[in-house]
């Protein structure tokens, strides 16, 4: 199936089965490596990305429904302010130790602040419920979260 | 084969679907999983996850409609929907697989442990089913037949949900899991009631993960209407072997059918010792 769709901002067209995930698609045709396999079944979050605008597992997103719409990747998204003070905060915090996870949890932070600029930590956690991280523990990470939302201010 | 169909409209899909086989993917959340077990698809995709005229909710005639192209996570936004599903809702998954994942698709996937099920047997939802010559309206307690099994032919869509707008004075929710977030259930209980006075006027008790299909029974209902606090504890226990007939679970890899027996019939005994 032909396949257009717009790809960290730029017109992609590209043949693929449609059933195909949308993660080997990412990995292994455009070499955009922040999304990692790991669960293969939407639990851990490693590879999340910005469907119009919303976090989405891509090894749940089949990719011919994909077809005229905005996949956003951490490579697309590291080019903003907005990832910068992500970016910041997440240090800052000490949030990063291996940083497998940190891709999809970054995609994540995104998602949440570009709908709700102000969460609570009740909603930080929520919308952090579907990425893992098995070695800073999520104390730091939403920290991490506060840092860049008072940093940041106004750019969500 | 043609690998892939992605209609411009809901008549071009029932087109389709009148002269192929397909498997239809709204959110695809359940099916991608299947697929990674067992690599590709057996028949075309159907892709109906961009359809618009599929992604409406709204009020009408008394009841909500959802389409069939809704996110859960729209629903839970919504200020149509009412609050005891939100809540249900929030506990499905993650917020990203809520992103994806449909109603429709809930109900079409027929699992026994559908965490949306409960409710649509308890408020008697109803399914909008479509094919290219006609539109039937099915209740979906009868449109699930059985495990991963429902009344939908290979040329219909289930196009929209139908809730009633009618809300309940008394809601209990459990969902019994291994955590609080990202869990399918071991047993899944909700009790809905309206009691004025101490008077039962109406109530509903549904449950998921503990038989092929939900466990619901209209007859076992019927005795408690008109029962005040006392009357009910008094006929508690006649109550609960009528649903212990009802609860046939099954060993798995999430649970024991013996716990999933024992925490059914303890969550329903607490709703009635609570009414």
């Amino acid at each position: 199936m032909t396949i257009e769709f717009t790809l960290n901002n730029e017109t992609k067209k590209i043949d693929v089965p449609a059933s195909a995930r949308l993660l080997d698609v990412l990995r292994d045709k455009f070499a955009l490596k922040s999304p990692k396999d790991a669960c293969g079944e939407g639990e851990c979050g490693a590879c999340m990305v910005l469907v119009n605008g919303r976090a989405m597992n891509s090894c749940l997103i089949a990719a011919g429904s994909v077809s005229g719409k905005s996949v956003l990747t951490l490579e697309g998204f590291k080019l903003t302010q907005r990832y910068k003070m992500i970016e910041a905060g997440l240090l800052e915090a000490g949030a990063v130790q291996c940083g497998y996870c940190t891709p999809g949890f970054v995609i994540s932070i995104e998602s949440l602040l570009n709908h709700n600029p102000r969460p609570s930590d009740k909603e930080i956690r929520e919308a952090l419920s579907g990425n893992l991280c098995r070695c800073t523990g999520y104390n730091m990470i939403i920290q991490g979260v506060r840092i860049a939302i008072e940093k940041g201010d106004g750019l969500w | 084969m043609v690998e892939a169909f992605r209609p411009g409209n809901t008549a071009e899909a029932l087109r389709i679907l009148s002269e192929h086989t397909c498997i239809v993917m709204a959110g695809g959340t359940d099916l991608m999983v299947h697929r990674g077990q067992s690599r590709g698809f057996t028949f075309p995709l159907l892709f109906i996850d961009h359809l618009e005229e599929l992604k409406k909710t709204y009020r009408k005639n008394d009841a909500i409609h959802i389409g069939a192209a809704v996110p859960f996570s729209d629903m839970e936004r919504h200020a149509d929907i009412p609050d005891i599903l939100k809540m249900i809702i929030r506990r499905i998954a993650s917020l990203p697989t809520r992103n994806m994942a449909t109603l429709g698709g809930n109900i079409c996937n027929a699992s026994p442990a559908a965490d949306t099920l409960p409710y649509l047997y308890a408020v008697n939802a109803s399914v909008v089913i479509r094919d290219r010559e006609s539109t039937k309206t099915i209740p979906v307690r009868e449109f699930i037949t059985g495990v991963k099994k429902t009344q939908l032919k290979n040329n219909e869509l289930l196009t929209e949900i139908i809730i009633p707008d009618k809300e309940f004075g008394i809601n209990v929710y459990r969902k019994i899991g291994q955590r609080k977030g990202m869990s399918l259930s071991k047993a899944a209980f909700l009790g809905m009631a309206d009691k004025p006075h101490d008077v039962i006027r109406d109530i509903h008790i549904a449950l998921a993960s503990v038989a092929p299909t939900i466990v619901f029974s209209t007859e076992i209902e019927k005795q408690m209407i008109n029962k005040n606090s006392k009357e009910i504890d008094a006929m508690k226990n006649r109550i609960l072997d009528q649903y212990a007939a009802l609860i046939r679970p099954i060993d798995d890899a999430r649970s024991t059918a013996k716990y999933r027996k024992q925490v059914s019939l303890f969550m329903i005994k607490h709703f009635l010792e609570k009414l």
